[in-house]
C-alpha cells in the first residue's frame, strides 16, 4: 500500500519536471549520474580495490610460491601445489584442524551464541536500569584494548602466589597452584577469553530483538498462566529467530578467522600446537620467526584454504539473510 | 478448546504468584552478579596493582610480604618520552582513521544508498561478505601490498611498510566495510523529498551532499567516529605486524613489547601502562553510555 503510493508520488514527481518514465532515462543522464556516483565511491573503492581485492589475489599467487626469508629478494619462483600437498601432510594439520573445530563450535555454542541468550533474556526480565548496568558492565572487555584485557586474565590464571584464581580452589582446574593457562588448563582459558568478548555481541543484537516482541502479547501468555519456561520456549524464541540465526553464522565465521586473544594468550601453547588454531597457524607461519625463517609463502596456502571455507560460509549466511531485500534499488534516480 | 485441555494444571490461572517472581528476581541478580565477577576481579586487579609494590592475588604487598607497600613509583613513565612518542603513534592512528573511514564510508554510503550505477550490487554484496569474516587472513598478503606503496615515490614514506601512515591506512580499509553499511544505512533512513526538492531545483549532486544529506546523518557520523576510534586506539594486531621498532610502534603494541620483552614482567608497571592507555576508554564508558551499546548493536548488524 504505501509503496504503491509512493511510486505514484514518483510518477508525480517525474511528470511536474517533464521527466521520461523510471524505465527509459536519457543516456546522458545515465552517463552523467554513472560518473558523478563513481565520483562518491571512488575513496572507498581504491581502498577496497587495494587492500581487499588485490590482496586477496595475491594471497592466492603467493601460495603457490616459495617465498620465504631466504629468498625473500629474488623473483617469485612458482611451485605448483607443492605448499598444499604440504598443508595437508603436515604431520600437525590433524591436530590443528581438530582444534580449530573444537576452539569454534565450544565458543560459539557456551559463550557466543548460549550465555549471549540467557544474558539477554536475564537482563531484559530485571528493572530495565539494572539490565541496563549488567550489560554496560558485559561491554567492557570489548572496549578494552586486547593486550589489557588478556593481561588481566593472564594474572587471574598465574601460578601461586601472584594468581587470583589459584588463592581460591587451585586443585578445581587441575594445576595445583601452577600457572593455569600455560599448565593446567590451557582450553579453558582460550575459550574464556575469547566467550567474555564474544558473549556481548551477541547478547546485545538479542535485547534489541527481544525488546521490540510487542508487550501484549506477553501479557497475554501470562494471563494464560504460561510460566517463564512455556513464555521463552513458545514466545521469545521463535520471535528473535533471525538474529540467533544472524549471530550463529556470523559468529562461526568470526571465530574461525580470528586469532589475535589466543596469539597473546598462549600463542598457540603450551607445548606443541596445544592450542593453535588454523588462523594463528597461517599468521605464525608468516610472521613468527621460526629459527629466523618466515615462510610466506606457507603462511598464504593456509590462509587462503580458511579463506575459501569461510567464503563458502559467507555466501550462505548472505544467502541466508535475503540479501536482496536489503539492496533494492534506489528511487531518486526515478527522478 | 485445545487451549483447556493444555492449561496448566495448576488450580488457580493467572500470573505466577509473588513469591515465586520475587525468587526468580533473586536467581536472575545472582546469576548475573557470578557473571560479571572475572571482568570486575580483572579491572579491580589492575586498579590495585598500578598502586602497589606487588600483588598476590587482589592483595597488595610490601617487599616484605605483609600487606601494603602502597606505591606511586609505577607510574614514573610518564616522564619517559617513550610512552607519549608510542601515545602519538596511537593518537594519529586513531584519529586518521576517524577521517578516513568517516569521508570514505559518508560518501560511499550515500552514493550507495541513493544513486543507480553499474557495479553496485557487486560492491554491496562484496563489502558484506567481506564485513561478515574478519580481514586478518589477508594480513601475509597486505604485508606485500604496504611494500610495494613504500617504494612509490615521495607519498611512500608516508604510507609504506613500517609506517604509522602505512599503519592507519590498512586499518581504515579493513573497518570499511562496516562503515560503509552502517552509513548506508543511516541514508536509507532519511526522507527523500528534500534531496528531490533540491535536485530539481538543480543543486549538483555533491551540494546536495554535503549541504543537505551530510547534516542530516550526524548522529550516524558521531557514532562511526567514536566506534572507529576505539578501533584505532586498541588496534594491535594490524601495528603489531607492519611496525618493528619502538620509533613507530603504538600504545598496545609498547605494552605488549614490555610484557615480552622483560623478564620477569613488572606486573605492576605494565597495569600501570595499561590503565594509563585506557584513560579515553573510561571517559568514553562514562559518558556515551548509551551510545555504545547502541553502536555495537547496530554498527555490526550490516544494516
Amino acid at each position: 500500500m504505501t509503496k504503491q503510493i509512493e511510486e505514484e508520488a514518483d510518477a508525480l514527481a517525474g511528470a511536474a519536471v517533464g521527466a521520461p518514465g523510471p524505465q527509459r532515462r536519457p543516456l546522458g543522464r545515465r552517463v552523467r549520474s554513472t560518473v558523478s556516483a563513481y565520483g562518491f565511491m571512488a575513496p572507498a573503492v581504491a581502498l577496497v580495490l587495494t587492500f581487499f581485492v588485490v590482496a586477496g589475489i595475491l594471497l592466492l599467487i603467493l601460495s603457490f610460491t616459495d617465498l620465504q626469508s631466504t629468498n625473500f629478494n629474488d623473483a617469485w619462483t612458482f611451485v605448483g601445489f607443492d605448499n598444499y600437498e604440504r598443508l595437508f601432510t603436515d604431520a600437525f594439520f590433524p591436530k590443528i584442524a581438530r582444534n580449530t573445530v573444537f576452539y569454534v563450535f565450544t565458543t560459539l555454542i557456551f559463550f557466543n551464541l548460549g550465555l549471549a541468550l540467557v544474558l539477554a533474556l536475564v537482563t531484559t526480565s530485571i528493572p530495565r536500569r539494572a539490565g541496563f548496568f549488567f550489560r554496560l558492565v558485559w561491554l567492557l572487555p570489548r572496549l578494552t584494548p586486547s593486550v589489557v584485557y588478556i593481561m588481566m586474565w593472564q594474572r587471574i590464571a598465574s601460578a601461586d602466589p601472584f594468581g587470583i584464581y589459584n588463592q581460591i580452589a587451585p586443585e578445581f582446574l587441575g594445576a595445583s597452584g601452577g600457572n593455569l593457562y600455560l599448565g593446567g588448563s590451557p582450553w579453558t582459558f582460550v575459550i574464556l577469553t575469547n566467550g567474555f568478548i564474544g558473549a556481548s555481541f551477541g547478547m546485545i543484537i538479542f535485547t534489541s530483538a527481544l525488546e521490540s516482541i510487542p508487550k501484549d502479547l506477553l501479557t497475554a501468555a501470562k494471563v494464560d498462566g504460561a510460566g517463564t519456561w512455556r513464555i521463552i520456549r513458545d514466545i521469545k524464541l521463535p520471535m528473535i529467530k533471525w538474529p540467533l540465526l544472524f549471530i550463529a553464522t556470523y559468529q562461526t565465521l568470526s571465530l574461525l578467522t580470528s586469532f589475535e586473544y589466543i596469539l597473546l594468550l598462549t600463542n598457540g601453547g603450551p607445548g606443541l600446537f596445544t592450542t593453535e588454531v588454523w588462523a594463528l597457524t597461517s599468521y605464525s607461519r608468516a610472521f613468527a620467526t621460526y629459527a629466523g625463517n618466515n615462510q610466506w609463502a606457507y603462511g598464504a596456502t593456509w590462509a587462503i584454504v580458511l579463506v575459501a571455507i569461510a567464503l563458502v560460509l559467507a555466501v550462505a549466511y548472505v544467502k541466508l539473510f535475503r540479501f536482496n531485500e536489503l539492496i533494492e534499488e534506489p528511487r531518486i534516480e526515478n527522478l | 478448546m485445545t487451549t483447556i485441555e493444555t492449561a496448566p494444571p495448576r488450580p488457580a490461572a493467572g500470573p505466577l504468584p509473588k513469591s515465586r517472581q520475587k525468587m526468580g528476581r533473586y536467581f536472575a541478580y545472582g546469576f548475573l552478579i557470578l557473571s560479571i565477577i572475572p571482568i570486575v576481579v580483572g579491572y579491580a586487579w589492575l586498579l590495585i596493582a598500578t598502586v602497589s609494590f606487588r600483588t598476590e592475588g587482589l592483595l597488595p604487598r610490601n617487599a616484605e610480604g605483609g600487606i601494603g607497600g602502597f606505591t606511586l613509583s609505577n607510574w614514573d613513565f610518564v616522564f619517559e618520552s617513550a610512552i607519549w612518542n608510542a601515545m602519538v603513534n596511537s593518537l594519529l592512528i586513531a584519529v586518521f582513521m576517524v577521517i578516513g573511514v568517516g569521508l570514505a564510508s559518508t560518501s560511499g554510503g550515500y552514493a550507495l544508498s541513493r544513486m543507480k550505477f553499474a557495479g553496485r550490487k557487486t560492491f554491496l554484496t562484496g563489502t558484506l561478505v567481506l564485513h561478515a569474516f574478519k580481514a586478518e587472513m589477508l594480513l601475509i598478503a597486505i604485508f606485500f601490498v604496504l611494500r610495494f606503496l613504500g617504494d612509490i615515490p615521495i607519498i611512500g614514506g608516508f604510507i609504506g611498510f613500517n609506517t604509522v601512515g602505512g599503519v592507519a591506512l590498512v586499518m581504515v580499509a579493513l573497518e570499511l566495510p562496516l562503515g560503509i553499511w552502517l552509513m548506508k544505512g543511516f541514508f536509507d533512513n532519511l526522507s527523500w523529498d528534500m534531496e528531490r526538492a533540491a535536485l530539481i531545483d538543480g543543486a549538483s549532486r555533491f551540494r546536495v551532499w554535503w549541504q543537505i544529506m551530510v547534516p542530516q546523518v550526524r548522529p550516524g557520523i558521531a557514532a562511526l567516529s567514536l566506534f572507529t576510534f576505539i578501533v584505532g586506539w586498541n588496534a594491535y594486531l594490524v601495528p603489531f605486524t607492519f611496525t618493528i621498532g619502538s620509533k613507530v610502534s603504538n600504545m598496545p603494541v609498547f605494552l605488549n613489547q614490555l610484557i615480552s620483552e622483560t623478564a620477569p614482567v613488572n606486573w605492576n608497571l605494565v597495569a600501570a601502562v595499561g590503565l594509563f592507555q585506557m584513560i579515553p576508554l573510561i571517559i568514553f564508558f562514562i559518558f556515551t553510555q548509551e551510545l555504545l551499546l547502541n553502536i555495537y548493536a547496530g554498527g555490526s548488524k550490516g544494516t
